[in-house]
């Protein structure tokens, strides 16, 4: 049993992870409509950011809060210069644009940093906890702490300020949020940069676990997707729950049936995102879309 | 469409012919694989295009199905001593069976979902290539006997390979335009501007859509057979997540719906990593490091999306009208 708690909470860790990847990709398809395929890569980037602060001498919390900053001001500048000219387009375009981010941003990592796997310092000792027999990492420990922390901060933001309540309002309709004076245009750019931090999170959490290369969140976007597809993509909520049931189940799978360790958590992975897709579209929490014709 | 434009277009398509039958005489043996390579990649694109181009499905995942006719080949080569040539058109009837059945399932599922399981599916692929070593031979691959010119024949075995790509490549663009013009190509069309008007006209969304995908697959499965018979291995890098980002990169600046704007999209993907250096060239000193293929691949496709969405045959039927006068979409 002490193993089953075990993995239960490394489970959550990583949940927590694609929590927090697929509540950024939830907080851009609100807004503006559009699975960012490029949020893998924008947080990848901000990682090796926060590697080059800590680099140049930062400790590893100042470098945290400066590149969620820098991260922020990347993701608004992105809405701004790529995604504002597409925003009435077919999907397929806006598709194409986000996958246009997804190639060039990884190429910019890749030649800014190389392709070298680097080591990625974690604020959290590696060390167990014991706890009535069962041992916890610290580390699995403080990435379920932070990863919740930023959602449940997001969340006080969007329930308890004016702006965050200008936030939904542009989200959900955005020419009477025009009328009452909400500038929502600019309400989609915040969007992008708080998706872009958030994103951000979740790649400093993972980057001590899997070590820093540029296609470091390629499989973790995918497990973000099956969260955000799981939970409901329109349902922030649906998004946190969706990822940490993802990752305690894959975990346990891992663990107890040996066919589905290792890469084939990925398949694993899509198998999850078809089922749901094909049982129930709409996820655990999200509303159907009803549409007239 | 008035005569002198489907005159332009028959002496376009006739004089492309005719260069590509010419070229390797003038190429040397190395430039020639290359060009085989823009022929594989070619018949990927169609297909690709016609499932987005036509029926307006979105396919990030086609790398995978390039690699179901890839290994398909290779095992029936490696393990079953079948000769090259026969396991081609193989390799596209089991890439296009794959595609059918995944065709069942993206019915549910439209734009935005699709994009995001068939992407799942170019990421998730390699996993599962490893997962069956025993027929894929894992991480390791398998390595094929290499190409040679059938026994009357007297060509390089490069130019052998351009030929047969080529060769092949022309055949289902012309298989590509027939399809696209008669009834099924008007019902992807049907379905991809209005799904309910289609239905309500009669045709089937659920059996197109799904043929659309098979046919698509095809293609793919076909451009996959080459391109591991071509290169005399095969392994799960053979076919990465990004060639399938790539093959999307090609068919947008090709043209969506355009067959023959495929060329331009399958030679971008291949000479673009060779050519890259050259333009990084001229950046400016202090970013020049930073101008590398993806990079300019990706400022590609964005600018391509924000200037130009019909791509190089948007742009050459943009001139066309300049020269011959605005025509009526059918």
């Amino acid at each position: 049993m002490a193993e089953f708690w075990q993995q239960v909470v490394a489970g959550l860790a990583s949940g927590g992870i694609y929590a927090s990847l697929a509540l950024a990709l939830v907080l851009i398809y609100r807004s503006t409509g559009v699975i960012n395929f490029a949020q893998g890569e924008m947080a990848t980037f901000a990682t090796y950011l926060a590697w080059t602060f800590m680099h140049h001498g930062f400790s590893f919390w100042p470098a945290f809060f400066l590149t969620l900053v820098c991260a922020f001001a990347g993701g608004v500048a992105i809405e701004r210069v790529v995604v504002r000219p597409v925003e009435n387009r077919p999907v397929l375009t806006v598709v194409l644009v986000t996958i246009g981010l997804l190639v060039l941003i990884n190429g910019l990592t890749s030649s800014i940093w190389g392709g070298a796997v680097r080591k990625f310092p974690s604020p959290f000792s590696t060390r167990p906890i014991h706890v009535a027999g069962v041992a916890f990492s610290i580390q699995d420990i403080g990435i379920i702490g932070v990863s919740l922390a930023a959602v449940l901060v997001l969340g006080a933001f969007f329930r308890f300020t004016k702006l965050g309540l200008a936030l939904r309002a542009a989200a959900v309709n955005p020419g009477a949020s025009r009328l009452v004076g909400v500038r929502v245009s600019w309400m989609l750019a915040l969007g992008w940069g708080l998706a872009s931090a958030l994103g951000a999170v979740s790649g400093m959490m993972v980057a001590p676990v899997v070590f820093l290369d540029p296609n470091m969140m390629q499989g973790i976007l995918l497990y973000a997707f099956a969260a955000a597809v799981l939970g409901g993509l329109d349902s922030p909520l649906g998004a946190v729950v969706g990822g940490l049931t993802l990752g305690v189940l894959l975990n346990l799978l891992g663990t107890y049936v040996s066919t589905l360790g290792g890469e084939m958590r990925l398949v694993a992975g899509l198998a999850v995102i078809l089922a749901v897709l094909i049982v129930r579209p709409s996820g655990l929490l999200g509303k159907a879309a009803v549409r007239r014709v | 469409m008035s005569r002198p434009r489907h005159a332009l277009r028959a002496a376009g398509v006739a004089a492309l012919v005719v260069v590509a039958a010419v070229l390797p005489s003038f190429i040397s043996d190395y430039h020639a694989l290359e060009w085989a390579t823009v022929g594989t990649y070619f018949i990927a694109l169609l297909g690709l295009n016609v499932l987005t181009g036509y029926s307006g499905q979105i396919s990030l995942g086609h790398g995978a199905f390039m690699a179901v006719g890839g290994y398909t080949s290779a095992i029936l080569m490696a393990h079953h001593g079948v000769r090259d040539l026969w396991t081609i058109p193989l390799a596209g009837l089991v890439a296009g069976g794959a595609g059918l059945l995944f065709g069942l399932p993206a019915l549910r599922l439209s734009g935005l979902y699709l994009a995001l399981a068939t992407f799942a599916v170019a990421v998730a692929f390699p996993a599962l290539v490893k997962k069956f070593e025993h027929f894929t031979g894992g991480s390791m691959g398998l390595i094929l006997n290499l190409p040679k010119a059938p026994g009357g024949l007297h060509l390089s075995s490069n130019d052998w390979l351009y030929y047969l790509s080529w060769g092949i490549g022309f055949a289902l663009l012309g298989l590509g335009a027939l399809v696209s013009r008669g009834r099924i190509g008007r019902s992807f069309r049907a379905i991809r501007d209005s799904e309910v008007a289609a239905a309500s006209s009669g045709v089937s969304p659920a059996f197109y859509k799904t043929l659309a995908f098979g046919i698509s697959a095809f293609y793919a499965g076909i451009g996959g057979s080459l391109v591991a018979i071509e290169t005399a291995y095969v392994n799960p890098q053979t076919f990465p997540i990004t060639l399938s980002l790539f093959l999307v990169v090609g068919v947008a600046v090709g043209g969506l719906g355009s067959l023959v704007g495929c060329i331009f999209g399958a030679a971008l993907i291949e000479f673009l990593p060779t050519v890259a250096p050259d333009i990084a060239r001229h950046a400016p000193s202090a970013i020049r490091d930073q101008v590398t293929p993806s990079v300019i691949q990706g400022l590609i496709l964005v600018l391509v999306m924000l200037i130009l969405p019909g791509g190089v045959a948007g742009l050459a039927r943009l001139l066309e009208n300049r020269a011959l006068g605005p025509r009526f979409e059918r």
